[in-house]
């Protein structure tokens, strides 16, 4: 029965995506998109990987969905490409797919893997959730330089406005007033939004979950509150914001030089006391997660101006 | 007492899943949005419901328990009002494409 | 009785499968979120029945999830393809009924 399931979900997630890369509009490429985050999800816990089946539904359903549906809306149509570009890039992908195809079928048995290692000093760490341990202290590093990275990504994004503007804000994520229904949603969603991320953060620690699943949730709710208005999007010049986006490189950053003093290498954690850290740190990143999520999301800063009139198109 | 919890589950999966399937016969034959939305909100919720109702005897503790209660509950709040933010598109859809469907001449009057 | 869970699973991604293959046929773009509002309910009940069939409780975290984002999604896609009242096309529109509020 568990063949029969699996397949289907198989063959399900390979018609999704040659719906997304077939689909004739970008917005229904990014319906699919969506979709295909669904189904992915799924696969991912047929797997036993319930930590990225977490997080593929929280970004590919929230954020990356928002940020696609919006782009899709917005763009204006463009001519796709010619039929020998595409077919080139489905035989590059194809002999992508062949190659790892090839890697996996021919692992030797029993594949190579340092999963048990990373479960026999678990508990050292204090922590029951293996993924956690790899991701906040076996490569803490990567974890902090990932932070780093998403930091860069929304200075990237801010850059697309002129030098001036960067104390501005964002321009509001409704282009029309926003209709009872989706307030109403609004209201009552991100309370439940808010108590499943810090939920998702605590539960990290243990069972799947973690830090960026819980950002991620997080930064859904602030989103569907500013997609109906009931909150403006904030000044990119404003202290809290910066001081909550720098809260979680930084701290993990005081701990890694805290380390080298403490422990004798950076990012080490003393022991006995690397649980209680382990859990501030992941507070601090998953606060800046959210921020930095949903401010990826939104537009460039803009200089303040009139807010768009219900019922005409922002400028 | 463990068969008569199994044969509590099966009852509820098995009306669950023809839920299901009259949901997604419902999507597939009504003749435009509105209807299909219908039949997509109503007849998956019920059979949702009925999955979780099925599966509460089987909860491996009480946090499991409360959790799918959860779930249903949320997607009791959620599809509702999702219902009506699909369905304002759809009339706005149906409303647009009656516009353009009789604003560009037909070319015989035959039925579409 | 896990295996009857995870054949009552196969069975409703079938049913979500076939309802998606036949809507995305449909022009409109309230039909395709349509069919993934299907998918994401279709997935919940999937992954409760899986939770049930393995035993694994973090499953449920992840129907859940799903639960909340679908709805998130379709808030998203509402937010994103809304058009204003004011944006009828001009003069000889029949007068559209406004959703009583």
């Amino acid at each position: 029965m568990s063949l029969v399931l699996d397949s289907f979900l198989g063959v399900l997630a390979l018609a999704l995506a040659l719906r997304v890369l077939l689909a004739r509009e970008a917005l229904a490429a990014a319906i699919g998109f969506v979709g295909l985050g669904l189904v992915l999800a799924l696969l991912w816990v047929r797997l036993d990987a319930a930590d990225v089946a977490l997080t593929e539904a929280a970004i590919g359903s929230g954020v990356t969905g928002l940020v696609l549906l919006r782009t899709a809306a917005a763009a204006k149509p463009v001519a796709p490409q010619g039929v020998a570009v595409r077919g080139l890039a489905a035989l590059i992908a194809f002999a992508v797919f062949c190659g790892l195809a090839a890697l996996v079928l021919t692992l030797p048995e029993p594949a190579p893997s340092l999963a048990d290692e990373a479960a026999a000093h678990l508990e050292a760490t204090g922590l029951g959730n293996p993924v956690t341990a790899v991701l906040l202290v076996y490569r803490a590093l990567d974890t902090l330089l990932e932070t780093v990275v998403l930091l860069l990504a929304l200075i990237g994004v801010w850059s697309l406005s002129a030098d001036r503007d960067w104390a501005g804000a964002p321009p509001p994520l409704w282009r029309f007033a926003p209709t009872p229904p989706l307030v109403f949603l609004a209201r009552i969603l991100p309370p439940l939004g808010i108590l499943m991320g810090l939920y998702l953060f605590w539960t990290g620690a243990d069972t799947p979950g973690g830090a960026f699943q819980g950002g991620a949730v997080l930064a859904a709710a602030w989103l569907l509150v500013l997609l109906a208005g009931l909150r403006a999007p904030p000044a990119a010049g404003s202290r809290r914001l910066r001081a909550l986006l720098l809260f979680g490189p930084a701290l993990f950053l005081a701990v890694g030089a805290l380390g080298v003093v403490f422990a004798g290498a950076f990012l080490a954690y003393p022991e006995g006391i690397a649980k209680p850290i382990i859990l501030v740190v992941e507070a601090a990143i998953t606060a800046s997660i959210a921020v930095t999520l949903g401010l990826l999301v939104l537009d460039p800063p803009q200089p303040p101006g009139p807010l768009p009139v219900e019922g005409h198109s922002s400028p | 007492m463990s068969v008569a919890r199994d044969v509590f589950t099966l009852l509820c999966l098995l009306a669950g899943a023809g839920f299901f399937l009259a949901g997604t016969l419902g999507l597939l034959r009504f003749p435009d949005s509105l209807s299909r939305l219908h039949a997509l909100t109503k007849a998956d919720n019920v059979g949702l419901a009925l999955i979780v109702l099925g599966l509460l005897p089987q909860a491996g503790s009480v946090l499991d328990g409360a959790k799918m209660l959860a779930v249903w509950a949320l997607v009791q709040i959620a599809s509702g009002t999702v219902a009506q933010l699909l369905a304002q598109l759809a009339h706005g859809e149906r409303g647009a494409q009656a516009l353009a469907d009789s604003a560009a001449p037909s070319p015989e009057g035959g039925p579409t | 009785m896990a295996e009857t869970f995870l054949g009552f699973a196969a069975c409703l991604l079938a049913f979500a499968a076939a309802a998606l293959v036949r809507l995305w046929r449909s022009r409109g773009a309230a039909d395709q979120m349509m069919a993934v509002q299907l998918l994401g309910s279709a997935g919940v009940a999937v992954l409760l029945l899986i939770s049930a069939g393995t035993g694994a409780p973090a499953v449920l975290d992840v129907a859940l999830l799903l639960a909340l984002l679908a709805a998130f999604a379709a808030a998203a896609f509402h937010s994103v393809r809304a058009a204003p009242p004011a944006e009828a096309p001009p003069a000889e529109a029949p007068p559209q009924r406004s959703p009583t509020p």
